[in-house]
């Protein structure tokens, strides 16, 4: 018997191959100019952080807009750590992901129990996310609104931070590379069946034996997980964390919106979505320079576009093999 | 020992008794339909066998160990399997891939899975299209899928939801051979069925549900002139006209 199991497998892995090796490539090109070099961490962390989205929502189908529950959660332990209690961020960075490991747990614990889907869920992690903005927006020890700064303490890699930008880029770097990889392994798993079967149908994935329950959980844990280590990120990246920042509802909407553009469910997604989501902001940031908010209207326009013409994202129509991608998909087509 | 035994079971919806103190069995081996008019409760009756829904009243027992209550996952562990009427693949995976959710059942890994359910595509003649999305499969193909899936998860009774049903008549024949080859296995099969004259060919035996009450069983050609399943079907003056 020779079958393939997925057609896409191989076009997804040299994708991501290629993608990743032209970043890491890319490095010391970047550092240039400081300005680069920063838009293209931005497109790494947050292909990093839809990727963790993607595991519960994309491959699982449990659509959360309150991902920044995770990422607000995590970018506060590390920092808590490390300004209170003097903890290298390094080892924050773990903790953030526990902690927000475990909120994803209890998040999972009362809404999948009682079958909590779709708009419901939805609104469910919402809810979350604005009681923990709520409440370290009231928290004194944590700086209330003003939030937390930390201080600098010059290139000390053993601290997280480091005297020139690129080591950051690194970093991002090897967080999207970790969780490609993790999700690459989750579509060869078991689990990774049982989530993307729940997506499809939960009550005929049920009869075929899965434990619908304890596949979610799995899905919301390691979601939640690398999303709390993107917040310690975060934070060590622009030495300052608030809670309307880091809870907020545009930042949970930014940590969904490159898989949804780039292709939910998929693995290359995310990144793609990223790359485009990014570097449309930063042009058209520029190209409206003057008309403060136009740059906003035009994104906006342009994102209803590709929802309405590409509504599997850009990865997920090309696989179709229908839509502005049909050139693309003749000459990487799986035989 | 019977393989499967239903003692007044009932399910209520509201004021409506969908399945009103049924009592069977089934046996190892046998090909067993459940017919009905419209709206008599055979679904719901599969819904409560497998898990879906919990009985109000009464007991399922299956290999000896009740399963009313128990959760649909676990009871097809136990080597309960079964399909639906509407059939849904699991639209993003390839057949192949569809199929292998269920046999993660028997088998841990990915390479076994795949092997698994590559045997299972060839016996229900699915094979050549093994890679391909699920969703672009035609109706009869999505039918065995269905049948695929659920064998996958290596079960000694299967409940077949109308798995006939809006096929062509060649398209019958050929899963009625699937159907008696997967009996011939060592598959005991409960379906419910429409197409009376499958029914009346592959069935060993046959239970009418008629308002969620069983109202005859026995043979196909028992039931068949059985005056009150008649009347079921035909409705009272349709009796006067058999």
């Amino acid at each position: 018997m020779k079958v393939q199991v997925d057609p896409w497998r191989k076009p997804t892995l040299i994708g991501l191959i290629v993608f990743l090796g032209v970043f890491a490539a890319a490095g010391p090109l970047l550092t240039q100019n400081r300005y680069t070099l920063q838009v293209a961490t931005l497109i790494l962390l947050f292909a990093y952080l839809a990727a963790s989205w993607n595991i519960l929502s994309g491959y699982g189908g449990q659509f959360s807009f309150g991902h920044a529950a995770f990422f607000g959660l995590g970018a506060y332990t590390s920092t808590v750590l490390f300004v209170k209690f003097g903890i290298s961020p390094w080892v924050g960075m773990v903790a953030a992901g526990a902690l927000s490991a475990l909120l994803g747990l209890f998040i999972g614990l009362a809404c999948f129990r009682s079958g909590l889907r779709g708009a419901y869920f939805a609104l469910a992690t919402l809810a979350f996310a604005e009681i923990l903005r709520v409440v370290f927006v009231n928290w004194d020890w944590v700086g209330r609104s003003q939030g937390l700064l930390i201080q600098l303490v010059g290139d000390q890699p053993l601290l997280f931070q480091f005297g020139t930008r690129l080591p950051y880029y690194y970093v991002a770097l090897g967080l999207l590379a970790l969780v490609s990889g993790v999700t690459v392994a989750l579509e060869r798993h078991r689990l990774g069946y049982e989530l993307r079967a729940i997506r499809a149908n939960e009550l005929a994935a049920a009869v075929l034996g899965v434990n619908i329950f304890r596949a979610k959980m799995w899905a919301i844990g390691l979601s939640a997980f690398f999303t709390g280590i993107g917040g310690t990120f975060y934070a060590q990246y622009f030495y300052y964390i608030e809670p309307f920042q880091v809870f907020g509802v545009g930042m949970s909407v930014d940590i969904l919106l490159p898989a949804i553009i780039g292709g939910a469910g998929t693995a290359l997604g995310p990144i793609v979505g990223s790359a485009v989501l990014v570097l449309l902001g930063e042009v058209t940031r520029t190209f409206f320079r003057g008309f403060p908010g136009a740059d906003l209207m035009v994104f906006g326009v342009i994102l209803i576009l590709v929802v309405l013409f590409m509504p599997s994202g850009m990865i997920g129509t090309l696989r179709q093999g229908h839509g502005p991608f049909r050139v693309v998909r003749k000459l990487v087509k799986p035989s | 020992m019977a393989l499967l035994i239903l003692e007044n079971v009932s399910k209520r919806f509201g004021g409506l008794v969908a399945v009103d103190g049924v009592s069977f069995a089934v046996r190892p081996g046998e090909i067993v339909g459940l017919i009905g008019p419209n709206g008599a409760g055979k679904t719901t009756l599969f819904n409560l066998i497998s898990g879906i829904y919990r009985p109000d009243a009464g007991r399922i027992i299956f290999k000896g160990q009740r399963i009313d209550g128990l959760p649909p996952h676990l009871v097809c562990r136990l080597g309960l399997g079964r399909t639906f009427q509407l059939v849904q693949p699991f639209s993003d995976l390839t057949t192949l891939q569809n199929v292998m959710v269920g046999a993660f059942n028997q088998v841990r890994s990915e390479a076994e899975a795949a092997r698994v359910a590559w045997d299972i595509l060839v016996r229900v003649g699915l094979a050549e299209k093994a890679d391909r999305p699920a969703a672009w499969l035609t109706l009869a193909d999505r039918k065995r899928l269905e049948v695929a899936r659920a064998l996958a998860t290596g079960p000694e009774l299967l409940l077949l939801d109308e798995v006939l049903a809006g096929l062509t008549p060649r398209e019958v024949e050929e899963a009625l051979g699937l159907l008696r080859r997967v009996r011939d296995a060592g598959v005991t099969l409960l379906v419910i069925e429409h197409v009376m004259r499958a029914v009346m060919t592959l069935c060993d035996r046959v239970v009418v549900l008629h308002h969620g009450q069983k109202i005859a069983e026995g043979s196909p050609a028992e039931v068949a002139s059985s005056p009150r399943v008649i009347e079921a079907y035909l409705g009272e003056e349709g009796a006067d006209v058999a």
